[in-house]
């Protein structure tokens, strides 16, 4: 950590896709065939909030930091030219990092894998893409820092001396603990870890309904994301949409920061959903935690067994969120509006995992009892072992850094409460389930392929992700199919798709680097 | 189901060009494939419409073949992405411009166009390339296709005309009058197309004496969309020496501008691994070869890269007519990289042969049994 008290910094501004959003732009791309998107996960997932800055086009503002001379793109044409000819730049080389454990990803999983990793003697580099540690539960906020609840694992981690690496991507792995990453330089992190945990948690799946994709639009967790690191929400109108305990957590923390929430509206039953409160009483971490948001939330209109059937443009461009469509079980009711804030649950992280060969359960990694997935020297912990909210992903991240350091023994009496809050989560989140009539959301016409811009009807007589890929350009693009893929896995059944290197789009001179680092070992 | 005039073993381009000529020749056909059709090498291709002058055989069949391309230019959808943007043969010095004078030559004989660029002229159409270069060779009428939906477009066309298409069916064996499945089912036909790139050799009853085929994999990487940063397929005039070398590992410049404004960035040839896996070394090599011809290309974003085998033979024509000593049993494959550009010439050959009347060419350069020529590495 760089900052003497363990607490990564408030950083020294806001993020561009905020700058941008706050000064009133919609449109921060064009898709292929012309319509205006805007940022929707907040965390560099969906691609979508990329534009050209500083003359290089396809730069996702959601991860850079504003600065008052950068210069964007005109999103008309969204293309400037890059410098051509000339000599050949010197090939960079790439930095070269020999943890005894690495850990991938910095949410509550990844820090604490890290800590318990550290203090049992481990060498250990924590590495995460956003620019600073946290991942969605503990993000820091712009102007204050990390929130409270993170304070300790951040100073332990300090005092432990857990070096990070923020901003860094992996983008390539293989043999399983050699890991690539790319820093928001674009410099090469050759990885040559002893062990590694995987904690890359999950991102939002977004069910696609007729204009959801209109700039407004955007994921829960990544509209939050997006407002700790400086997009304005004071007076917004927001309609807080899809399922889950998230979207709770979520409408409190908008609220907070002045937004109004016109509606939470959850496609699980009211009965379902109170029904988990006697649950809560065995928890008293967790029914505070729920007394809490319900207070926070007093006041604010609760729809339940409704979704959002329709999004619609403003009668001036089209081109900005004006209004939105909500079935209720009392009929259908038209909320005007300026922010949505949807999310359908949550879908593990596994890409990585994937290419590394670990044995996937139900789509999460499946593990053992000391948090080792299927692959030797391979250890993952939190959402992407399976969605089941920050106790689990504390515990087994504790689980994870100790047997990572070879401390098995210390960590077996933390298998209890593991196994405790699994089934916890299991039983509370069951009340949560989609309803089916949800997969009737898209319509022939609905793009469900965000960066092709693939209508539904192009792709729903497919069963396999990867015959509608090469026939149809569903999950072609730069998010390669992270966006898509949950949602159509969950409407049409379709299998998880394969996972190939560069598991994100990286310049050509990153490739090259790490094929002479392969070559060099 | 009664006995279908035809089994075309295969759904890659090759089969489903064969499909549809059948078809078109009033023959019922019927099309299976081991996966999903245009799943195999078709997925993996370029898909480079181009006249090579490799070979007066080669360059029959790649000129007939782009014929036939261009006359479907009007049928084929939207989403096959066919754009005549041509080929920029790029030379490095003054052998190589050589070499494209040559090359002119030959095209004129052949009466394909091509016209002969200077450094500057060079420079002029495609900025992206590095300076210094000493000329190159243009040629207009080569064109570019999306390999897997010109294939499922052609199977449709089949389609349309009675044939039938059956995917996940995979074939064990096949004989002149029938395929064996893997599930020991036995379906028998007037006439078998083994058009199963190169796994086809190990379906034959018996090895074909002197014919090889050898899975030779390359690599491909494409770029997210830089509208108007290429707008003709450059290779360099050295491709050929990569192609019809054979060494283990070899690289070549070729580059690609997709109807959506992705480069399209290439060439490995690998003999030996069998696995699919994307290799970073092989990757680095053919990326750092690229970017020593177009240096910009370095700072382009690459969304996707992927392997692909091709099938290879000795003599680098491909493998197209009947199979000596099994009547009905013929043989579509071994295009190695040319398989789209080939693939309409192949099937009317195949077609023609099978309806027993003349081909626009000579036939007998791609004949199975050809005499094959001798490798000392081979």
């Amino acid at each position: 950590m760089d900052d003497p008290r363990g607490q990564p910094p408030a950083s020294d501004g806001i993020s561009l896709a905020a700058a941008e959003w706050n000064a009133g732009r919609r449109a921060f791309h064009r898709s292929p065939h012309g319509s205006a998107r805007g940022p929707v996960c907040g965390m560099g997932v969906c691609h979508e909030c990329r534009t050209t800055v500083d003359g290089q086009p396809h730069v996702r503002t959601c991860g850079r930091s504003a600065r008052p001379d950068t210069r964007i793109g005109d999103v008309a044409t969204a293309w400037y030219k890059l410098p051509r000819g000339g000599a050949q730049r010197r090939k960079p080389d790439a930095v070269t990092h020999f943890p005894s454990v690495a850990v991938l990803g910095a949410g509550p999983a990844g820090l604490t894998a890290a800590v318990h990793a550290a203090e049992a003697g481990a060498s250990v580099l924590l590495l995460d893409e956003n620019p600073r540690p946290g991942g969605q539960i503990w993000r820091c906020d712009h102007a204050t820092g990390a929130p409270p609840p993170a304070h300790d694992m951040h100073r332990r981690a300090y005092d432990a001396g857990v070096s990070t690496l923020v901003g860094a991507r992996v983008v390539h792995a293989g043999p399983p603990t050699r890991l690539f990453a790319l820093d928001a330089d674009d410099r090469v992190h050759d990885i040559r870890a002893e062990d590694v945990v995987l904690a890359t948690g999950a991102r939002e799946l977004l069910l696609p309904f007729p204009g959801w994709t209109l700039p407004g639009v955007m994921g829960a967790g990544g509209l939050q994301a997006l407002a700790k690191n400086g997009l304005d929400v004071r007076d917004r109108r927001i309609v807080v949409a899809g399922s889950g305990p998230l979207l709770l957590a979520v409408a409190a923390a908008l609220r907070e920061r002045g937004g109004r929430i016109l509606a939470i509206v959850e496609q699980a039953p009211r009965r379902r959903v109170l029904g988990l409160g006697p649950r809560l009483l065995a928890h008293p971490s967790k029914l505070a935690r729920g007394l809490k948001l319900t207070h926070a939330l007093r006041g604010v209109r609760r729809l339940y067994s409704s979704w959002i059937v329709s999004a619609d443009g403003s009668s001036d461009d089209g081109e900005s969120l004006a209004s939105i469509d909500v079935h209720t079980p009392g009929g259908s009711e038209s909320i005007p509006c300026d922010l949505v804030a949807y999310g359908c649950g949550l879908v593990p992280q596994t890409e990585v995992a994937q290419s590394l060969g670990c044995r996937l359960e139900s789509g999460a990694i499946g593990v053992d009892q000391d948090q080792r997935t299927s692959v030797d020297h391979v250890f993952a912990a939190g959402e992407v072992c399976g969605v089941a909210g920050l106790d689990a992903a504390l515990v087994e991240g504790a689980i994870a850094g100790l047997a990572a350091a070879g401390r098995t023994a210390a960590a077996s009496g933390l298998r209890r409460r593991r196994d405790r809050e699994r089934r916890f989560a299991r039983t509370f989140l069951a009340a949560w389930t989609l309803d089916d009539r949800l997969r009737a959301l898209p319509t022939d016409d609905t793009i469900v392929c965000r960066c092709e811009d693939v209508p539904f009807g192009a792709v729903r007589f497919h069963t396999d992700p990867r015959d509608a890929k090469l026939r149809t350009r569903c999950g072609m693009g730069p998010c390669q199919g992270r966006m898509c893929g949950p949602a159509l896995r969950w409407i049409l059944g379709w299998r998880l798709d394969t996972v190939r290197p560069p598991y994100s789009p990286v310049p050509l001179e990153a490739l090259a680097t790490i094929g002479a680092c392969v070559q060099a070992r | 189901m009664s006995c279908p005039d035809v089994i075309v073993v295969g759904g890659g381009i090759v089969g489903a060009a064969c499909a549809k000529a059948l078809a078109d020749d009033g023959q019922r056909v019927v099309v299976l494939d081991q996966g999903s059709c245009a799943g195999g090498a078709t997925a993996s291709a370029m898909g480079h419409v181009v006249v090579m002058d490799d070979s007066d055989a080669q360059g029959a069949l790649t000129i007939w073949s782009q014929t036939l391309w261009d006359e479907l230019a009007d049928e084929l959808p939207a989403g096959a992405e066919r754009e005549t943007c041509g080929t920029l043969w790029v030379a490095a010095d003054e052998r190589e411009l050589q070499r494209a004078h040559t090359k002119q030559e030959w095209y004129a004989d052949r009466g394909v166009a091509a016209e002969l660029l200077d450094g500057e002229a060079v420079a002029a159409t495609e900025p992206a390339l590095r300076s210094g270069l000493v000329g190159a060779l243009r040629v207009p009428g080569d064109s570019v296709v999306y390999p897997p939906v010109a294939t499922m477009w052609l199977l449709k066309r089949a389609r349309d005309r009675g044939a039938t298409v059956e995917e996940h069916v995979p074939v064990a064996r096949v004989d002149g009058r029938g395929v064996e499945l893997e599930d020991g089912t036995r379906r028998e036909a007037g006439a078998i197309v083994l058009a199963a790139g190169h796994h086809a050799l190990a379906l034959l009853p018996r090895q074909l004496p002197g014919v090889a085929l050898r899975a030779r994999k390359g690599h491909l990487a494409i770029t997210a969309r830089y509208p108007g940063y290429l707008t003709h397929q450059v290779a360099e005039l050295g491709y050929l020496d990569s192609a019809h070398g054979h060494a283990d590992v070899s690289v070549a410049f070729n580059v690609q501008p997709r109807a959506t404004g992705q480069v399209l960035i290439g060439s490995s040839r690998q003999f030996g691994p069998t696995t699919s896996g994307v290799e970073p070394l092989i990757l680095a090599r053919m990326i750092d070869h690229a970017c020593s011809w177009m240096p910009s290309l370095r700072r382009l974003e690459v969304i996707r890269s992927w392997t692909g085998f091709r099938a290879a033979t000795d003599d680098h024509l491909p493998l197209v007519g009947p199979v000596p000593e099994e009547v009905g049993l013929w043989l579509a494959t071994g295009h190695e990289g040319l398989g789209i550009t080939t693939s309409l010439a192949t099937a009317r050959l195949i077609a023609d042969g099978i309806a027993g009347r003349p081909s626009a060419i000579d036939a007998a350069p791609y004949l199975p049994d050809r005499p094959q020529p001798e490798l000392a590495d081979g």
